[in-house]
């Protein structure tokens, strides 16, 4: 019975992670959608999002609805500027230099921030807007952090929702990520959809900043790296291109990694991910929910 | 034997510059640092190469070539520690050996992970960087003597310009009859277009797997000559960066150009460890945020890198 209450003790933390990791991986879905890119920038807008909110809590106390309203807009703002700057001009290119291209954007992004003027490379404390509190269930124990997570991510999800299935913005989104040149000639303006999804990705990656920043509370230039890849693992898992894959995706991989650390060991996680990954690549390439695309 | 006598002008080249250096380092001008970094620079344009093959000839974008490069050290530190190896005529078979498992390890990673194509060909390289990281970052928990995440010390100082310099002409000129062989017209077409060259009888499998294992083979024997010129590996040497420092080298000497990946590896190491004399360290921290820049920028004006104005 312990076992069990330890196992479901773990799917819970997983769940905490892999609400985060959700919300990265959608941007990378949208914008694999839209554009057939793989956007390495987008766990470094991901860290700008736990820093944004670092700086409005601590430098400016602000109350907490306020700082996902304005870290939402800031990263959506930088997700825009990143698109128009970069990979614009790269529209019609080869893949592998728009490739490339993202590549450079991430570096640059933390290289830029990780400067002594600027962010500084080492580890900050994030200062948590409230205190943590576990509730004690018979079963389980849940903190108020893994409550707010849990519902931050549904608020976000539902939104998302009616964005892209009630929206005429979302119905276009779809429409390019299904067919670009149609799209374009049933009437759609495709450079503002990609900029749509862009922005719409990045917000999503900023809120899951700040929610990472709460749950882990230490925040650093280069945080985005890893938690970028592997919610781009979890969106491959869910299927390339698929909104409710890459939910699926992500609390998948939140729950792996978590089980992993539990029950082998921390250092063999990332390891674990990519094994995840190669066996996804190989047996089912289109994912858990993907349609069939031309990748392999 | 026939290229051999072919590459006539490229080994005049390296014997000059093989007295030219030979000179400099025993007269003195050239300090023991500077000694370092010119064979740091040659080891580098070996690796690069490898990476050209995979990438530039061959058109297989991958960026775990770090990976291979890491294999090749940790094979290399290994033996020569646990064998007491400590000349030049013995430490030749271990290189071999060193370009041999990396190639191997290539060859079986490449089967499953070649099918890939472009980005998802780069996550899955990038993959497996990854998990060679992990596997060196906890490799004392296989023999205490790798260093895990401390890092392998006390390697025995075997590299020196000669070998080098000897292997680096060697191999150099072994790619170029490659390339100018049946295998790199395959290359090159399956770069162009893999539909295309499949069309025509080419085996695009085989031959992206053959150009992929010559490539790590390649980064097995750069990162064996490195384990024993530093002699001192921390996981951290082979990580993703390590992987994207390869890529800008090919990609500023020009995708499938051997001589501007070698004029490249030898500027980049030039920019880097030159830099790190002359300037501060403040405005070194800046380098990192130029050079993606200038990533950028080549991308963008430039796409098959700078020495190279168009495709063929």
């Amino acid at each position: 019975m312990e076992h069990i209450i330890y196992i479901l003790q773990q799917v819970v933390n997983g769940l905490q992670l892999g609400a985060v990791y959700a919300l990265i991986a959608l941007g990378y879905t949208m914008v694999y959608g839209v554009l057939r890119l793989i956007n390495f920038a987008h766990g470094d807008v991901f860290m700008l999002g736990a820093f944004v909110a670092y700086f409005l809590i601590s430098k400016f106390s602000m109350p907490i609805y306020l700082v996902f309203i304005l870290t939402m807009f800031s990263c959506a703002l930088v997700g825009y500027l990143i698109e128009k700057i970069a990979y614009k001009p790269l529209r019609d290119a080869p893949k592998i230099s728009l490739l490339i291209t993202a590549v450079g954007v991430s570096l640059f992004l933390e290289y830029f921030l990780s400067l002594n003027a600027i962010f500084t490379p080492n580890y900050i404390a994030f200062p948590r807007p409230f205190d943590v509190k576990a509730y004690d269930f018979t079963f389980l124990s849940i903190t108020n952090v893994q409550v707010i997570i849990f519902i931050i991510t549904f608020i976000s999800l539902f939104i998302l929702y009616l964005l892209i299935y009630k929206t005429k913005y979302g119905i276009a989104m779809r429409a390019v990520s299904h067919d670009k040149e149609t799209a374009s000639l049933m009437g759609v303006g495709i450079d503002g959809i990609i900029s749509f999804t862009f922005i719409v990705g990045a917000s999503l990656a900023g809120v899951g900043g700040i929610l990472y920043g709460i749950a882990y509370p230490q925040i650093n230039v280069f945080m985005g790296i890893m938690p970028g890849i592997k919610s781009f693992i979890a969106a491959v898992l869910g299927g390339i291109g698929v909104i409710h894959g890459a939910v699926a995706g992500g609390l998948i991989i939140g729950i792996c990694e978590v089980f992993v650390s539990a029950f082998l060991s921390s250092t063999f996680r990332d390891g674990v991910i990519f094994i995840i990954l190669f066996a996804v690549l190989l047996f089912r390439p289109r994912g858990l929910f993907g349609k069939r695309i031309e990748k392999v | 034997m026939r290229f051999f006598r072919e590459s006539k002008q490229f080994i005049i080249v390296m014997f000059i510059l093989y007295v030219v250096l030979k000179i400099l380092f025993i007269s003195g001008m050239a300090s023991p640092y500077i000694q370092q970094i010119i064979q740091y620079a040659i080891i580098i344009a070996l690796a690069s190469l490898g990476l050209n093959i995979i990438y530039g000839f061959t058109g297989q974008f991958s960026l775990g070539h770090a990976a291979f490069y890491g294999i090749g050290a940790y094979t290399s530190a290994y033996i020569t520690k646990m064998f007491g190896i400590d000349n030049i005529f013995s430490y030749i078979p271990v290189l071999m050996l060193c370009g041999i498992i990396s190639g191997l390890i290539g060859f079986l990673i490449g089967i499953p992970i070649l099918k890939l194509k472009d980005d998802f060909l780069a996550i899955a390289t990038l993959g497996f960087g990854t998990l060679v990281r992990v596997f060196f970052d906890n490799s004392d928990k296989i023999t205490d003597v790798l260093g895990g995440s401390r890092g392998f010390v006390g390697i025995p100082k075997i590299t020196n310009l000669d070998l080098v310099l000897v292997v680096f002409a060697f191999i150099v000129i072994i790619t170029r009859y490659m390339i100018k062989s049946r295998f790199g017209l395959f290359w090159r077409c399956i770069k162009e277009d893999e539909l295309a060259a499949t069309s025509i009888g080419i085996n695009t499998a085989n031959m992206k797997l053959m150009a992929f294992t010559y490539g790590c083979m390649l980064a097995g024997c750069g990162g064996a000559f490195y384990a024993n010129l530093y002699s001192f590996l921390h996981p951290s040497n082979f990580d993703i960066l390590r992987s994207i420092d390869f890529l800008i080298i090919v990609i500023i000497g020009g995708m499938g150009n051997i001589t501007g990946t070698i004029y490249a590896s030898i500027i980049w190491v030039g920019f880097i460890e030159g830099l790190r004399i002359v300037l501060p360290s403040e405005i070194m921290d800046l380098r990192w945020v130029v050079i993606p820049v200038l990533l950028i920028c080549i991308m963008m004006w430039r796409p098959y890198g700078i020495m190279v104005k168009k495709p063929r």
